[in-house]
């Protein structure tokens, strides 16, 4: 990026509540008031800058390192413009800093630490301006594929990057392009899975509301590789920030002919258009995800067949996530084998987690696959606020499960991860506390699967309403010896029987706590005499 | 026709290619308990109750819509497989307020049968009590939400086979029900053509004839297929 | 559970909570039967069988029809589990609650005995009406009905509205002789 001076104002939803707006209005004022031109100092509206705990965030650049200072309110408006100005003409920060206390230490391991492909852009672009999204490369890619290279060598690419889809079940990349790309000769679809539900997951929200542009150019890429002519990006209505810019993207992207007919003079077409869901968490399984495109209800479908080989209007479909394809460009630029490089043998590159709960640092954090979780949770995101020892880490939303501390040597990969009875999942990180009880936890994702189960299947339907009045039993100490065979036996046929991945990831919260927290269960049962006693009649 | 040979329970079998396992096993006389599969219909492998064991296969298999391959070494009644089945039918009863003895399915039911066949003697599960309706505003016919399994057959002869699409599924989880038109009363659905063959293959006692009372349901089930079979082949009696 | 075979009788109670009574009517259609039964068991508690109001102790096997619906239903279960070898729930308001349970459907199953009374004996009544209230005369009901197995453990279920004579006898007899009977198919375990 050149060096004009500028300040860079994340304007993603957490900044956003958090007063970014209010912020930004008040620099342009103070700049104003400070006899400076946009030209001499910009005030540039961009995507996530990491931090979003200590919102809103303003970063300075000059033609020093940057700097960044967090929790900035209005009234520090001038401050802040006059820091900028004495970065850029080198004039010594002043002895009472009044910005002391909101400056962040780029230096601090939750910066330093962090290695971003997939959010290259996050925080450099602004999210609503093709033309800085072109000027920082974004498109160079597409163009060069569209140019230079056959749909093979594409999909031979991100075959060598070893890249795994990042929705969650790490199905390798190149082969499900593959896949799709040989099938007999027909029409083809690419969707996009932006339906992030997890509680604790907002890492694919952030790449929408900053940098849209690097989403459309790995789906356009894709879209050549795969030989497809149509695509849609599926966004959950609760994100109307991202869908805004998705949608403003789009047309920018449409006006200057990088997507339509004959995009960048080729004989290659794509029309992509965003489909908005309506509040069901099941719509994330990629099956019910495509009856909700094509305007059915959105339930699972038995696999085979895969959306691969017939998905939106039984034409093979190419599916992936946010992260999946915003990994595409940069793969492109840099090489397969350069991605490969990065990460662990089986797990490959890097993975965005949205961290939070008890942790100092809450924000979004993209580190190469295979660092240990300790220190993702502890020198990354600081460990608990009060210093006090971290109790477990849940990944993997309601589908994946707590791993104890005695466990956060574990590199985070997929293998491990399921080793552990949780599940990499779509990247929510919640960190948990000594206070934390498990079988509340449990019983709070139960919930969740209760509220948000399709209803098509019994275990999952019926199944998950019985595994939280068991739950209830233990959180409210009345249940008994009994209640925890019923617990075990009725997970594992909830997880077996289920149809798709949400039923048969509901019970994991559940069996993972109790695999590292039995305890906790069995101090919540009353003794077994009394049960008899009492008779369980006041069910 | 080419043929695929398979095992079930031991015992070799062939079937057509493009057969279900269902058909399969069927072929076995493995007896697999279906309760929302229903011949002449698209399979929806909702009630897991025909899952299957299939040896090289991490996870168990519906047999109502997995295709029988070459080779496959099919295992239907395993330890598990009955503990699993009965689970679910446990699961059923208990969602739903099925009180045999005062249904008009008494001794037509399927679940009814099911619980023998599962060897349910009691649920473990304690019953839910849901809060459900009936809707009585069809001249003809009457839906009890109490006794719906969501096994969606009607959902599917209405659209499948009748062409009328009256039903549907509402809400989510364990809110789910059967919806008539726009969520509309029954009675007050225009597409509905009174054919009567969601009664017919309602495998319990939440669709029926208001002529009917307790015990007295007469489903008939093979319908869907008959049809089915005559519209594919054209077998009619006046061609 | 199964208690061992007798050298003397075996001691039987058959017990009515909240059902009808129809069950204990199957239980009478045994008809010949009764004879040989009456050879191999004292019954020892049963309202068609013997005026004790007092549940005995040591009590082989017990035949608890209906399903607990009020304090004295709940007592007596109580009761008959600790002095009782073998408990069998009979019929199908002991195993699933059946149609006494239908009054859970009333008021979310919270308390449904307030709501039932209030809709039996107010909503429909003629401008006299008024609640039952009677201490230690009318027991109060559960605010919910449930089955026996959810109050104390069971041993054995006879499903059926009520199980046929025949199912009685099928189960009965193996037990008279120390072995637990085969609760398998249609003869033995349909509901209804």
């Amino acid at each position: 990026m050149p060096v004009t001076p500028q300040l860079r104002c994340c304007d993603a939803s957490g900044c956003r509540s958090a007063g970014g707006q209010a912020l930004r209005r008040a620099l342009e004022e103070a700049r104003d008031a400070a006899g400076l031109t946009a030209e001499a100092l910009a005030i540039k509206p961009v995507g996530c800058l990491r931090l979003c705990g200590s919102g809103p965030l303003v970063a300075c650049d000059g033609p020093g390192p940057s700097q960044l200072f967090g929790g900035v309110a209005p009234e520090h408006a001038g401050a802040l413009i006059a820091a900028s100005v004495a970065a850029n003409d080198g004039s010594a920060a002043v002895s009472d800093d009044p910005l002391a206390a909101h400056r962040l230490d780029l230096s601090d391991p939750f910066f330093a630490l962090q290695q971003p492909v997939v959010l290259e852009g996050c925080g450099q672009v602004n999210p609503e301006s093709i033309d800085d999204a072109i000027a920082f490369g974004t498109y160079a890619q597409l163009h060069r594929v569209l140019q230079e290279l056959t749909p093979e060598q594409v999909r031979d690419e991100v075959r060598r990057s070893g890249l795994r889809g990042r929705g969650g079940a790490g199905y390798p990349t190149g082969l499900k392009w593959d896949t799709v790309a040989l099938q007999p000769p027909g029409p083809r679809y690419v969707v996009c899975n932006a339906d992030e539900g997890d509680p604790g997951a907002f890492m694919d929200r952030s790449v929408l509301e900053s940098d849209p542009h690097r989403l459309i150019e790995g789906m356009a890429i894709a879209a050549y590789a795969v030989g497809a002519e149509r695509g849609f990006v599926y966004v959950r209505a609760e994100y109307p920030l991202a869908i805004e810019r998705l949608r403003l993207a789009l047309q920018q992207a449409r006006s200057r002919h990088l997507l339509g007919n004959h995009i960048d003079g080729t004989s290659f077409n794509l029309r992509l258009e965003v489909r908005v869901g309506a509040g069901a968490y099941v719509c994330g399984e990629e099956t019910a995800l495509l009856l909700s495109i094509q305007g059915q209800r959105g339930m699972p479908q038995p696999r085979p067949p895969f959306p691969a080989q017939s998905g939106l209007w039984g034409a093979p479909t190419l599916i992936n996530n946010v992260e999946t394809f915003t990994a595409v460009p940069a793969i492109l630029r840099q090489g397969g084998h350069w991605y490969a490089g990065i990460g662990t043998e089986h797990s490959k590159g890097t993975k965005v987690f949205a961290l939070s709960g008890a942790v100092v640092n809450t924000g979004l954090v993209e580190v190469p696959m295979g660092t240990p979780l300790r220190t993702v949770v502890e020198v990354i995101g600081g460990g608990v606020p009060d210093g006090s020892p971290i109790k477990a880490v849940q990944t993997g939303g309601p589908s994946g499960g707590c791993i104890p501390a005695e466990r956060l040597d574990t590199p985070v990969d997929y293998e491990s991860l399921l080793e552990l009875g949780s599940m990499m999942g779509s990247g929510g990180m919640v960190v948990m506390g000594a206070s934390t009880s498990m079988p509340e936890v449990a019983r709070h994702f139960m919930g969740f699967s209760v509220n948000e189960s399709c209803g098509k299947c019994v275990p999952c339907r019926a199944g998950t309403v019985q595994l939280a009045q068991l739950l209830d039993r233990f959180v409210e100490h009345r249940a008994t010896p009994a209640d925890m065979e019923r617990l075990d036996a009725l997970c594992q046929m909830v997880k077996v029987t289920s149809l798709c991945g949400l039923g048969q990831s509901a019970p994991n919260p559940v069996l993972s706590t109790l695999r590292w927290f039995r305890h906790e269960y069995e101090a919540a049962c009353r003794e077994p005499a009394a049960c008899v006693a009492a008779g369980g009649v006041e069910r | 026709m080419s043929v695929v040979t398979l095992t079930v329970n031991g015992q070799d079998v062939a079937v057509p290619a493009g057969a279900s396992l269902l058909e399969a096993t069927r072929a076995a006389e493995a007896n697999v308990p279906t309760l929302c599969h229903l011949e002449g219909l698209t399979p929806v492998s909702a009630c897991r109750l025909c899952l299957v064991e299939v040896e090289g296969s991490s996870k168990l298999l519906p047999a109502c819509s997995t295709a029988a391959a070459e080779g496959m070494v099919v295992h239907t009644h395993t330890p598990r497989l009955r503990e699993y089945r009965r689970m679910t039918v446990e699961l059923i009863f208990a969602e739903g307020n099925h009180v045999c003895a005062v249904c008009v399915a008494n001794t037509h039911c399927e679940l009814q049968d099911m619980a023998v066949t599962v060897g349910m003697d009691h649920s473990r599960f304690p019953y839910q009590y849901p809060q459900r309706l009936v809707d009585a505003t069809h001249p003809q016919f009457t839906l009890d939400h109490n006794r719906c399994i969501l096994c969606t057959r009607c959902v599917r002869v209405c659209d499948e086979i009748e062409g009328a699409h009256v039903w549907d599924i509402g809400s989510r989880g364990g809110q789910c029900h059967i919806v008539a038109g726009l969520d509309e009363p029954w009675g007050q659905v225009q597409a509905c053509t009174s054919c009567g063959k969601c009664v017919d293959v309602c495998p319990t006692g939440a669709l029926f004839r208001n002529s009917d009372t307790t015990a007295e349901k007469q489903p008939n089930t093979t319908l869907p297929a008959l049809l089915r079979t005559a519209r594919e082949q054209r077998r009619w009696h006046n061609q | 559970m199964i208690p061992t075979p007798p050298a003397a009788k075996l001691r039987l109670a058959t017990v009515w909570l909240a059902g009808c009574s129809g069950c204990h009517m199957s239980f009478l259609d045994l008809d010949e039967f009764l004879f040989d039964l009456a050879e191999k068991v004292d019954v020892v508690f049963s309202p068609v069988g013997t005026d004790v109001k007092i549940y005995p102790e040591n009590v082989d096997i017990a035949l608890v029809e209906g399903a607990v619906a009020n304090v004295d239903n709940l007592e007596l279960a109580l009761q008959l589990r600790q002095r009782t070898a073998l408990v069998i729930s009979f019929g199908d308001c002991a195993v699933t609650a059946n149609v006494p349970g239908l009054r859970n459907l009333l008021d979310g199953g919270h308390d449904s005995a307030r709501a039932v009374l209030e809709r039996g004996y107010l909503e429909l009544a003629d401008a006299t009406g008024q609640l039952p209230f009677a201490p230690g005369i009318v027991p109060e009901l559960l605010p919910k009905v449930l089955p026996l197995h959810e109050v104390i453990p069971v041993d054995l279920y006879l499903p059926g509205c009520p199980p046929s004579a025949e199912r009685i006898r099928e189960a009965i007899t193996p037990l008279l002789a120390g072995e637990r009977p085969v609760q398998e198919g249609s003869a033995m375990l349909r509901f209804g």
